[in-house]
């Protein structure tokens, strides 16, 4: 099946439309098969992928305006190919452990929208589409954080439209830019991005177009100090939105950065390394405090996200090929880590409508189930070996280490800090004393709880025991990567930076 | 011996789109003469059809033909116009069709002035003569003020009178500038103008009445396409004027001034005076910015839609300070696209008009009246929301497209600031288009709401409503022929 992608992005979309006709008692069961058949077929794409070859599989391009170069073209590599399964996979999660009451139906045919998008920006290689696909995730992210979040739900979701819609115009001229240096020199327009690639942009322009770039991936990654959008768009979505917000929406920027910012400025990119990094160890440090002194459950997590998303943004910024697959082995791990996390935030805030922290304590006693699994996750998280958190976590600082160990060593304190405020919140709200009295008659986790969790739990132990047929293919896809940045490269400095990669032995051919 | 015109000259195909409007205004003049008191469904056919044999006439004009003595010029951008002059039309026509009875669309003369009212922009689409633009300009905005005044309530009488005012001010600036023109170069044909000064370039004495006489012509074309800071006039228009004809003026009349624009600055671009060029794009950021933010503000649906078809002229309008004819083509799609979207929006706020102010004291169509409208009419809250969503410009809907060519055609000039500052400003801008969104979808419904949405329902109102949505959301399939057929009328006409 050579059309797979096709088959990937339209499969929710029609069904979503076609979900319109199904009633509203039975469309929980009916999202939940559109979300496993879409989850199969993006396995199906993981077993007819060929691992060795490093470039993109499954390529379709339809020409949709020629005369201004914009065509349907899809592809995946090892890079993208993990993303696009945990956002089927996410998706499917969240469904599963859908707990709203409120409009089902709606709900259910917007996460199927919201796939479309998801899907679709990560297997899009021209631009524009890219950018159709980015921009149209908004919409039903607003429509979801608006319609079933909490009592500032509206500030939040049009706090989070309007940010992320300022940064992504910024990315479009920088992209209409490029296209329109790649039509002066080779006299016809085109957004593919392999035609990009074979692009070599002078040093001047790079330094401008990355931070174009920049700005709208920052903003969705979120970076520091763009990122006050987030705590509140989490601290208002419903508990699904959260999920995909965190495991799936985030990662575009990080994507985005590998996909596009590296391979299209090299140059700029290492010129740009210590601002970026600079910005990312604020990121990882300053989040990580802030998280320790909030008193919301909700609100550590979500903070303890935007920290290790620093990790990922300093692991790609590594310009090696350690610290990208590390990072985006970091971007997975993120995605099942965090997303199962908001789930059991929102587990225990089905049962008390309550996450502030002071509630809780002594919870495992009532909840053994529930304590297990958010104990693993937690450990997870702070990047304990044997877990997935560790893999990509360690590569990333590892890649980084080549880079500045000074640094690395200061970005490795974020897994001391990670430790303290997770630990902290495992503390507080499952051991000790069960003085609350309304936490006495808890229920532990029920069936469909228990499935949604548990294979996350298999995923985190999985990849963090044999990671290999994971990391492989990312690890092919991004020797390439590195590889092109390296023939790119134009100042000694980048060769130098990018060079480090070749102790490694795949790029020393 | 009496030196007669060569007839040859008159070429009078080359007016016959014009001639077929005109006919077709006269016709119903002289049916209601002859039988009074018939019903208008048979005068909206009427007009309807001689719209359509209007359109038909002028997409088989001959490229690059002159007429009427030379004064006529039939090249790319006059079909293009006229194509959206008639296009606009006819998508507003059917909303005169409506449920509930309004006073304008009882009189026949409704409609040969509406009639009137396109052979007039025609004019101006289709002449490179000074004075007969002139001409035209006052034939399309007098019985525009007329059409608007018959809406009957008082704010549409401050409406007309308002705008009145405002373009015979207007009108007044053009002839001058029209007068300076003339007095520099000795001519009122634009092709001899540019012959002229492009002769007399050198000369410094020639160059303050040259410009001058365009910033004269700036400030009369800005009136007319609402630039800031000669905007005033617009939201009071569009508030006291019904839904449809508000949106038909956020379109069609500006079509018709940015074809005399692109004409007539179309000079100065090439003459490369910088003055100009700064002037405009200075014009175009300020509109776009300041109408930005007085959207924002808004209580009314229809005054922000008003404020932003104001930020939406602004950003089309940068395009001519290009002189590229990608720049010159994107006007036209922008315009296109903008005209099914904003119609169709306007024409939501038309289905749910009430006789009376029944939401707000002083407002028909506040915003807290399409609170909840998501439960109570599902479908009409989907689409208004992706009428909101292309205004701001969010993919995959039409005016993405439109704003994606422009800010390219900014970007290929090597503006890169003025496209990151309106580029920041369709930000801002999506946050007064959400707020809609936000209360239909979002918001429960209060009590004033309760008893709205279809007080003015009809099916040609559905049937142009369905058209434009159609026409948004499945933009993408057709761009390309679209633009291409746009390029190639540019092209052809030297732009």
């Amino acid at each position: 099946m050579s059309n797979i992608l096709t088959v990937l992005i339209f499969f929710p979309l029609i069904a979503a439309i076609l979900g319109l006709f199904v009633s509203q008692k039975s469309i929980r069961v009916y999202g939940i098969t559109v979300a496993v058949a879409e989850f199969l077929l993006s396995l199906w794409l993981w077993m007819s992928f060929d691992s060795n070859y490093a470039g993109m599989q499954f390529v379709e391009k339809l020409k949709l305006i020629p005369d201004f170069g914009i065509s349907y073209y899809l592809g995946v590599d090892g890079i993208s190919l993990f993303i696009v399964i945990m956002a089927t996979l996410m998706t499917l999660i969240g469904i599963i452990a859908l707990s709203i009451k409120k409009d089902v139906k709606n709900m259910i045919i917007t996460l199927l929208f919201l796939e479309v998008a998801m899907v679709g920006v990560f297997v899009s290689l021209d631009v524009i589409l890219f950018y159709v696909f980015w921009e149209f995730s908004l919409v039903p992210m607003l429509y979801i954080i608006g319609a079933w979040g909490g009592d500032k739900r509206l500030y939040a979701s049009i706090k989070f439209f309007v940010y992320t819609f300022a940064g992504s115009l910024v990315m479009l001229i920088g992209i209409l830019y490029v296209a329109y240096i790649y039509y002066s020199t080779t006299g016809v327009w085109s957004f593919s991005l392999t035609d990009w690639y074979g692009l070599i942009l002078p040093i001047s322009v790079q330094k401008y177009l990355f931070w174009a770039f920049f700005l709208g991936f920052a903003i969705k990654v979120p970076m520091f100090p763009f990122h006050t959008w987030l705590p509140y768009a989490h601290g208002q979505a419903p508990t699904v939105g959260s999920v995909i917000l965190a495991a799936v929406l985030l990662k575009m920027g990080s994507y985005g950065f590998v996909r596009f910012s590296l391979p299209l400025f090299p140059d700029a990119s290492v010129a740009y390394i210590l601002p970026v990094v600079i910005i990312a160890i604020i990121m990882i440090i300053y989040t990580a405090m802030v998280a320790y002194a909030q008193k919301d459950m909700k609100q550590v997590i979500a903070y303890s996200s935007i920290s290790h998303m620093g990790i990922i943004v300093l692991g790609t910024f590594a310009m090696n090929v350690e610290g990208i697959a590390g990072s985006i082995f970091q971007m997975l791990s993120h995605g099942i880590v965090s997303g199962a996390l908001f789930l059991l935030v929102g587990v225990i805030y089905d049962r008390r409508h309550t996450k502030e922290l002071s509630q809780f304590g002594g919870i495992a006693k009532v909840m053994p189930n529930y304590a297990t699994i958010f104990v693993i996750m937690t450990m997870a998280s702070v990047g304990l070996p044997l877990t997935i958190g560790f893999i990509g976590e360690y590569l990333s600082l590892l890649g980084f280490f080549k880079v500045s160990p000074v640094l690395t060593v200061i970005a490795g304190t974020s897994i001391i800090l990670g430790a303290v405020y997770m630990l902290n919140i495992t503390r507080k709200t499952f051991f000790g004393p069960l003085t609350n009295p309304e936490n006495k008659k808890l229920k532990d986790l029920n069936a469909k709880e228990l499935t949604a969790l548990i294979p996350l739990v298999a995923i985190v132990v999985w990849l963090g025991i044999y990671p290999k047929p994971v990391l492989q293919p990312i690890d092919n896809s991004t020797k390439a990567l590195v590889q092109l940045m390296h023939k790119k490269a134009q100042t000694k400095q980048a060769k130098a930076t990018i060079l480090v990669s070749k102790s490694h032995e795949g790029v020393n051919k | 011996m009496i030196n007669l015109p060569d007839l040859s000259s008159l070429n009078l195909i080359s007016m016959s789109p014009m001639f077929v409007i005109l006919l077709g205004a006269l016709a119903i003049l002289c049916i209601d003469l002859i039988k009074p008191n018939l019903d208008k469904t048979l005068y909206v056919i009427l007009t309807m059809l001689t719209l359509f044999i209007a359109l038909g006439a002028t997409l088989s004009l001959n490229i690059n033909e002159r007429g009427l003595f030379d004064t006529i010029l039939i090249d790319g951008v006059s079909v293009l116009g006229q194509t959206l002059i008639i296009g606009g039309s006819i998508l507003f026509i059917p909303l005169a069709l409506t449920k509930r009875k309004f006073h304008d669309f009882s009189y026949p003369e409704f409609f040969s002035l509406f009639l009137f009212m396109v052979f007039g922009f025609q004019f101006m689409a289709a002449s490179d003569n000074l004075i007969l633009i002139f001409v035209g300009l006052e034939t399309g905005s007098l019985a525009l003020y007329t059409l608007i005044a018959m809406h009957n309530t008082k704010l549409a009488h401050e409406a007309a009178i308002k705008y009145f005012t405002m373009g015979a001010m207007a009108a007044g600036f053009f002839v001058m500038g029209a007068a300076i023109i003339y007095a520099t170069t000795g001519s009122v044909e634009m092709y001899s103008i540019a012959k002229v000064l492009q002769d007399r370039i050198g000369d410094t004495e020639i160059i303050v009445p040259i410009i001058g006489g365009a910033l004269f012509m700036i400030v009369a074309i800005g009136f007319k396409v609402s630039l800031v800071p000669f905007h005033m006039w617009t939201p009071d228009a569009y508030e006291g004027a019904s839904a449809p004809m508000a949106g038909y003026m956020s379109v069609v009349p500006k079509v018709a001034m940015m074809v005399v624009a692109i004409r007539l600055f179309g000079i100065y671009m090439e003459l490369n005076i910088e003055i100009i060029k700064t002037t405009i794009i200075l014009l175009a950021i300020v509109t776009t910015t300041l109408a930005n933010m007085m959207a924002l503000v808004q209580k009314d649906v229809k005054r922000m839609l008003a404020y932003s078809s104001i930020s939406h002229a602004g950003f089309v309008l940068i395009a001519i300070a290009l002189d590229t004819t990608k720049g010159y083509s994107s006007i036209f799609l922008y315009y296109g696209l903008f005209m099914f979207t904003n119609l169709g929006a306007f024409t939501m706020l038309w289905i749910s008009r009430h006789k009376y102010n029944v939401h707000h004291d002083r407002f028909h169509h506040p915003y807290s009246k399409f609170a909840g409208m998501i439960k109570k009419a599902p479908i009409s809250a989907v689409v208004m929301a992706v009428f909101m969503l292309s205004l701001a410009g969010v993919p995959p809907f039409s005016l993405f497209w439109g704003k994606l060519y422009v800010l390219s055609a900014i970007v290929d000039s090597g503006y890169y600031v003025v496209a990151i500052i309106m580029a920041l400003n369709s930000a801002i801008a999506v946050y007064y288009y959400l707020k809609l969104v936000v209360y239909m979808f979002l918001k429960e419904p209060d009590e004033s709401s309760k008893n709205v949405v279809y007080a003015n329902r009809a099916f040609s109102l559905e049937l142009v409503i369905g058209i434009a949505a159609f026409v948004t959301i499945t933009s993408i399939f057709y761009i390309e022929p679209l633009m291409s057929f746009i390029t190639d009328l540019v092209g052809a006409s030297g732009y």
